[in-house]
């Protein structure tokens, strides 16, 4: 899950860390107090939605007025703002952060991520701050500075000091980094991050270290411990059927094709793509029905598939181990014949039972075809598709 | 022989008296794995499945002398029950437990690590040695004793290895699931290294897929330590950047963990990889001349 820049910031805010005074709002009318509250004589306005580049598809503006934050505000709420790292559609813009204005000096990068490779969090830093950080990482390696934090350990300050000097910082500003720094590792911690980025983190004119952005995802399976950021999740910012699927425990995932697929287990739906694929054809989407696969989520799990109305043909391809295919094939007649499938389902299983399955599929009198092996399966349903794309 | 779990194991299991535990376990004492008893805390002195049960691993340890525990405790106990596992003298913990924090896994694959303790997934099928020990929640039917060494990050792609392996009439050595999940108590190199240890090991099918960089961690290992024919299969050619397939761990992020990266890095290993999952059994058949 992934917070807001605003929610990102009332962290920030809770750990010590340097933030601007700021306020999120739902109208221009709020935008326009919001103003009136923040001393100065320039302000920024931010959309508020789950992606990066905003700045460049104009989601961000510095403003002189209360009337032209409140124009602003006009122009985009209830509207999508399309970035580069969104789809064409983009994202609804519901909120935006009203904050003073800082004078800039310089533009680094801080951020931390569960690293796979060494199973550690690994913070990282850079003085190329306001670009994309995998670009930095890609064309020049050698400007991230890294610091890996055992496990067992936490972060500590000399971690945050070395990262300091190698940044070229001075004087006051190596404290407010080790401040920084420490904060955010506990953050991470506490809030059992998956992700944390400052950047830019800036320097202002009067030489002082100060968190201009925040983006924060957090590990999923750790949600259930922190009902503080159940409460920041923002629906609108997720895909409604990837949402509706997850209510079910069902694991969806839209992609751009025409052949649904329905599938047991994370890895073979994958594979059942790859082979769809391979033969010619396009997935409509990921989809794992999880082991029990019975009739009401293999329902469900066709409700989903069917709302996209992309889908030519279903591909159900179940690997029954301990449940038994006989049990499995009742539960799709039942859920086709439940949902009204209209478009051809190739339905292939292996394991248990898995002739009789196949028989009774057969038997059904519905417009399932019924494939012996794996590839026989893709290639029937990408013929059922209309061929290959 | 075979890796990690034989004939002889004894074998306890975490969550014992739990709806999975239960299931698994009967599953298991059916197929022939010496189960020794159960931890449940609080039901202890009570008998389960017609085996003990226990309030604390260290009492189940004590009193059955077992050497492996295979963990259905709900994700949000895992770490607890891990460590507990760790610190009660075990050689070998198996963690079948899908949506463990992983923050709670980087400590616990620490501390195990330190411990000098053996860890299997989490969010895993299990290992079996076919025909001599299961642990987990694979289907035992569709094994047969054999010669091919099964390492795999999927469940269920891991049984389509075994069936094609057993319809060839290969069968297989041992399989081992590693999981899921971005931080998994062993990986790839870890399993592959015994494997090419063990005599009764021939070849052996390494079955990855999107997400951080294992396979290819494990292909340059491949590359300068297994003399054993490898064949490979990465699932996720199709999967788009940026979303998450199901696993925890299978998400392409910052443009790396595609699948054709692995396939190449596998590729230049010496390895033969296969784009259809239906072709494994075929191209081991044609590797080692079978």
């Amino acid at each position: 899950m992934n917070l807001h820049e605003y929610q990102g910031k009332q962290l920030f805010k809770q750990y010590g860390l340097p933030v601007s005074e700021g306020y999120a709002c739902d109208t221009p009318e709020e935008v326009a107090e919001a103003i009136g509250k923040i001393p100065g004589t320039m302000w920024v306005v931010k959309t508020q939605v789950h992606a990066g580049g905003r700045g460049k598809a104009g989601g961000v503006k510095l403003v002189k007025s209360a009337a032209e934050a409140k124009e602003f505000a006009a122009h985009w709420l209830g509207k999508n703002l399309v970035t580069f790292q969104t789809d064409e559609k983009g994202q609804p813009v519901s909120k935006i952060l009203v904050e003073s204005c800082t004078d800039i000096e310089n533009e680094l990068y801080l951020g931390a991520v569960v690293d796979r490779a060494t199973r550690r969090i690994v913070f990282m830093a850079s003085t190329e701050g306001g670009v994309e950080i995998e670009t930095v990482a890609h064309e020049t390696p050698e400007k991230i500075l890294r610091a890996i934090i055992d496990p067992l350990v936490g972060a500590q300050p000399y971690q945050a000091r070395e990262l300091a000097f190698k940044l070229g910082l001075t004087g006051v500003q190596i404290g407010q980094f080790t401040k920084i720094f420490m904060g955010l590792a506990q953050l991470f911690v506490d809030k059992d991050l998956a992700l944390i980025e400052i950047n830019p983190l800036v320097i202002t004119s009067e030489g002082n270290m100060h968190c201009l952005d925040a983006k924060l995802g957090i590990d999923g399976n750790a949600l259930y411990r922190h009902k503080d950021l159940q409460a920041m999740r923002d629906p609108s910012q997720e895909d409604a059927r990837e949402a509706e699927a997850a209510a079910w425990e069902l694991n969806y995932v839209a992609l751009d094709g025409n052949i649904g697929c329905m599938v047991n287990g994370a890895g073979l739906a994958m594979g059942t793509m790859d082979i769809v694929n391979l033969h010619g054809g396009s997935p409509a989407n990921f989809l794992d029905v999880g082991g029990g696969a019975t009739k009401e989520r293999v329902a469900e799990a066709f409700k989903i598939i069917l709302s996209d109305s992309n889908v030519k043909a279903v591909f159900v391809n179940i690997f029954g181990g301990i449940v038994r295919c006989d049990m499995i094939a009742e539960g799709i007649i039942g859920a086709v014949e439940e949902v009204g499938v209209k478009v051809p389902v190739v339905v292939r299983l292996e394991g248990n039972n898995a002739e009789l399955g196949s028989k009774k599929l057969a038997e059904s009198g519905l417009n399932i075809i019924a494939a012996r092996s794996l590839t026989e399966g893709a290639e029937r349903v990408v013929a059922a598709a209309g061929g290959a794309a | 022989m075979s890796i990690l779990i034989d004939k002889n194991t004894k074998v306890i299991c975490q969550g014992f008296t739990g709806s999975q535990g239960t299931f698994h376990s009967e599953q298991a004492i059916e197929y022939g794995t010496q189960m020794v008893g159960g931890v449940s805390p609080g039901k202890g002195g009570t008998v389960h499945l017609g085996l003990p049960v226990f309030n604390t691993v260290r009492e189940a340890v004590e009193t059955t002398g077992a050497q492996a525990t295979v963990i259905y405790v709900p994700a949000p106990f895992c770490k607890d029950a891990i460590i507990e596992a760790a610190d009660s003298g075990l050689e070998l913990i198996i963690c079948i437990t899908e949506g463990i924090p992983t923050l709670d896994m980087l400590f616990a694959k620490e501390y195990v690590d330190r411990k000098g303790v053996r860890m299997i997934g989490p969010n895993c099928p299990g290992v079996i040695t076919p025909g001599e020990c299961k642990i987990g929640i694979m289907p035992g039917h569709i094994h047969m004793p054999g010669k091919v060494g099964i390492v795999s990050r999927s469940g269920t792609l891991t049984y389509e290895a075994v069936k094609q392996t057993t319809d060839h009439g290969f069968g297989q050595s041992t399989c081992v699931g590693i999981g899921g999940d971005p931080i998994p108590g062993s990986n790839f190199i870890d399993i592959l290294r015994m494997f090419q240890d063990d005599p009764a090991t021939e070849a052996i099918v390494m079955i990855g897929e999107i997400g951080g960089t294992a396979e290819e961690e494990a292909a340059a290992f491949i590359k300068d330590h297994v003399t054993k024919p490898v064949v490979s299969y990465i699932a996720g050619v199709t999967a788009p950047a940026g979303k998450r397939m199901g696993h925890a761990g299978a998400i392409i992020s910052g443009g790396t963990g595609t699948a054709d990266e692995k396939f190449a890095a596998l590729e230049d290993a010496g390895v033969k990889t296969v784009r259809s999952l239906a072709e494994i059994g075929n191209a081991l058949k044609e590797i080692t001349g079978w």
